[in-house]
């Protein structure tokens, strides 16, 4: 190849400013194989583009370099105009001379030879660069959603609703998850079981929705329009189509364990329905409870005894379902942090020391009070109850550095709906700041502190401790500096909010990267919210970051949205610039197998050999290569020897 | 007085991490020495020992590889294996006897264009009073 073509662009005087834009131009000029240079004031407008489309045709170019912006922001543009002139759009590279040279430095003649110098390693990139086909492969037209949540409820609606099939998967016996939970929901005070019902049946009446509870997912491979995912399907030892919902079954059965969905408040049997309304309606066997499911001599039986329809079923066993699907969103929510790290504050010391589901539970007509607001301990009516915010959020040296960003609109509601209930009582709150960004957010807690007298303090709480039947909360009001002591009736704790438990094991089983706070990442912060760094795997809801329950639902809206842009395609094409093995160098020592991050490189009749859909193209296996036999197409290390040489030859 | 002596750096910059923060130093005009040549590839995971010592055989003064943060990496875990293997490279050059300012790494995230900019910054610095390299450069 020896007909490369350089367009120097002026970006107006964003790149000339610095940057002596005909010198660049005169000096690539002379450099050997580019048999046209030219400058233009803007290369990506039409005018600008048309210009390099002429030269290709004109002068025959065979590979062109534009030496311009970032190539995040033109790449595709000019390639697309390569194309239109006919010539493959992999023999056209973008120099970077304007944010990594002329926006950087002041100096014109150093910017010049800098602009100089990497328009040189370019050109001598290119000059090696291969015709190159994106690669295309078929799609799987279903979608995968983790988590039964509000999120994943709303992700699975929308995807089902636009016509593709869904496998909703979710690990406890019944949807809803935390929302479920709710009493009621800020600002509005909407009932949140109310709201969240009618969604749930939809669900479970849907046509292309295919639930499967108290399943997990255990292994996930392949890759965007193509994974192959198995589905740990538990046993739950009763046959929902049999099950009536009498409720015998619990009324015998002897074993009582904390009721996960009253947080522990009320216990439940070994054989339960999570709550009246779960989605699948039926019971289950929990086996690590049960004792006649790990000891069959001491088996009691009782509830297949006196179940009439016959839907106990003790020979269940565990299945693995494989599914095939196109895309994946993950909707795994959160888990409140673990409240023994909070021992200052007395949690599990004191049985009136709440988190704040326990509390929205004592306040939810279908909880352990029937809705009325009882201590735990004696069942009597609090009359001060203290709300402390950040309990283990905001506080890097011990805990979470982040703000869990509910807590501050779920304590004002806490707070308001107890005095709802108690009027003669007194809620103070212990908070750093109040964050109550989001529409008519900011009114509630005004409601909060003006119609219900909700007393705000400003500062935290050091220690919780019982005191003649009272719980003594100190703490400091930063405002007036004075040291203050409350003797309270009950305290509720804001607990941070943390991923939820197993989601780092899923994390993993998907390939998708977590965050510094253990959180799923996104693949860009502000432009790419919903989308995990891995393609065709898609983020929703609080497993991302803590949010409430309109974010939740937003953003499974995205999630789906970008699902539904793959599964609506019929192929999908991915970026040829991967990994190739030169045969006869290979000798199959099987080092780039394992350094794949992507397992894209398998050993076949001891010679490497690259799935080209699976690969990324990240090189790593190339730099693993002690005989250079596996490269990366258009990014060998040949391409790279030359590009350093030009670069340092000037 | 003689011109003072301009280190001339090759920079391996990875394409999601590095060399996007580069181009925030630029969106957010952060100026910094001219003395670096950017080459874009695709992951540090990807720097072989070779371009390393191709670049100080060529006449670089100076080279520095940039990656994602440990456990950020685009690709999952090349950045890790940069990290192994470049390590190894630093104590190679060293031990033949080149100073060890003249090879570094770094993790510069896409959000970090201060950093960058500083991290330039401080790299001629060091470099400058250590005049030409000469130990690897080949004559041509």
């Amino acid at each position: 190849m020896k007909r490369t073509g350089v367009f120097v662009c002026h970006c107006g005087i964003n790149i000339a400013g610095t940057v002596d834009v005909k010198k660049v131009a005169a000096e690539l000029a002379k450099h050997p194989g580019v048999v046209h240079a030219e400058d233009y004031v803007y290369m990506c407008s039409d005018p600008g583009q048309n210009l390099i489309i002429q030269a290709i045709k004109e002068k025959k170019l065979d590979s062109v370099v534009v030496a311009c912006c970032s190539p995040t922001l033109h790449e595709t543009t000019f390639r697309n105009a390569t194309k239109k002139a006919g010539l493959n759009p992999y023999r056209c590279e973008i120099a970077n001379i304007r944010e990594q040279c002329s926006w950087v430095h002041r100096e014109k003649s150093k910017a010049t030879q800098k602009a100089i110098s990497i328009t040189r390693g370019v050109v001598e990139k290119v000059r090696r660069n291969e015709s190159l086909e994106d690669v295309s492969v078929p799609v799987t037209k279903r979608a995968l959603v983790i988590g039964g949540g509000i999120a994943g409820i709303q992700a699975s609606l929308d995807i089902a609703d636009a016509g593709y099939e869904v496998i909703l998967v979710e690990k406890s016996p019944s949807i809803g998850g935390h929302m479920s939970q709710l009493s009621e929901t800020f600002p509005t005070l909407d009932c949140s079981q109310c709201i969240l019902t009618p969604k749930m049946v939809e669900v479970s009446k849907h046509p292309r929705i295919k639930l499967m509870t108290y399943s997990e997912v255990q292994e996930v491979s392949g890759y965007v329009g193509n994974f192959k995912v198995k589905i740990l399907k538990k046993p739950t030892y009763v046959d929902p189509d049999k099950c009536t919902l009498c409720d015998e079954c619990t009324k015998v059965c002897p074993i009582v364990v904390p009721n996960e969905f009253d947080m522990g408040l009320t216990g439940r049997r070994a054989i339960y329905i999570p709550f009246p309304q779960a989605i699948p309606a039926s019971y289950t066997i929990d086996e690590k409870a049960c004792p006649g499911m790990f000891d069959t001599a001491i088996a009691c039986g009782k509830c297949a005894d006196v179940c009439k329809p016959g839907a106990i079923n003790f020979d269940m066993k565990p299945e693995i379902v494989e599914v095939d699907v196109g895309a994946i969103v993950v909707a795994t929510g959160y888990d409140l942090y673990d409240k023994s790290m909070m021992a200052e504050y007395g949690y599990g010391q004191y049985p009136d020391v709440l988190d704040g589901l326990q509390f929205e539970r004592l306040l939810s007509a279908s909880g352990p009070t029937g809705g009325r607001i009882l201590r735990p301990s004696d069942k009597k009516e609090p009359k001060e109850v203290v709300f402390i915010q950040c309990v283990g959020s905001r506080d890097p040296e011990l805990h979470w550095p982040y703000c869990s960003k509910i807590c501050c609109m779920y304590t004002a509601k806490h707070a308001m709906l107890y005095k709802h209930h108690v009027h003669d009582g007194q809620a103070y709150v212990f908070y750093i700041d109040i964050r109550s960004g989001g529409k008519n957010y900011e009114e509630f807690v005004h409601r909060a502190v003006e119609e219900d007298g909700v007393l705000y303090l400003r500062g935290k709480v050091s220690r919780v401790f019982e005191d003649n039947g009272k719980l003594i909360v100190w703490g400091v009001d930063t405002l007036t500096g004075k040291q203050i002591e409350i003797a309270a009736d009950m305290v509720v704790l804001a607990m941070a909010i943390r991923p939820s438990k197993g989601m780092d094991e899923l994390a993993k089983k998907l390939k998708i990267a977590l965050d510094k706070d253990g959180f799923l990442a996104e693949a860009h912060p502000k432009l790419r919210p919903v989308e995990s760094m891995t393609s065709g795997i898609f983020l929703a809801g609080a497993a991302q970051a803590p949010k409430d329950i309109p974010e939740a639902v937003g953003q499974a809206s995205g999630a789906a949205a970008k699902a539904m842009a793959i599964l609506s395609r019929d192929r999908l094409f991915h970026s040829p610039t991967v990994a190739r093995v030169i045969r006869n160098l290979c000798t199959g020592c099987g080092m780039c197998v394992s350094v794949c991050p992507f397992e894209a490189i398998s050993l076949k009749e001891g010679k490497a050999e690259v799935n080209e859909i699976l690969c990324e193209g990240c090189g790593t296996c190339s730099a693993s290569c002690l005989r250079n036999a596996i490269q990366v197409k258009n990014l060998t290390p040949h391409h790279i020897q030359e590009m350093i040489k030009a670069c340092l030859g000037g | 007085m003689a011109a003072e002596f301009e280190p001339r750096i090759v920079a391996f910059l990875c394409k999601w991490c590095s060399s996007a923060g580069a181009d925030l130093a630029g969106v957010s005009r952060m100026e910094y020495p001219p003395n670096v040549i950017p080459i874009q590839v695709m992951c540090s995971g990807s720097v072989s020992p070779l371009y390393v010592f191709s670049a100080l055989s060529h006449g670089a003064d100076g080279v520095l590889v940039s990656g994602c943060h440990p456990g950020d990496c685009h690709y999952i875990k090349g950045n890790y294996y940069a990290r192994r293997r470049l390590a190894l490279v630093k104590k190679l050059l060293e031990y033949i006897g080149l100073e060890p300012q003249r090879f570094q790494m770094s993790w510069v995230s896409a959000t970090e264009g201060v950093k960058f900019s500083q991290l330039i910054y401080d790299l001629v610095k060091e470099l400058k009073p250590l005049g030409p390299q000469t130990k690897f450069r080949r004559n041509y």
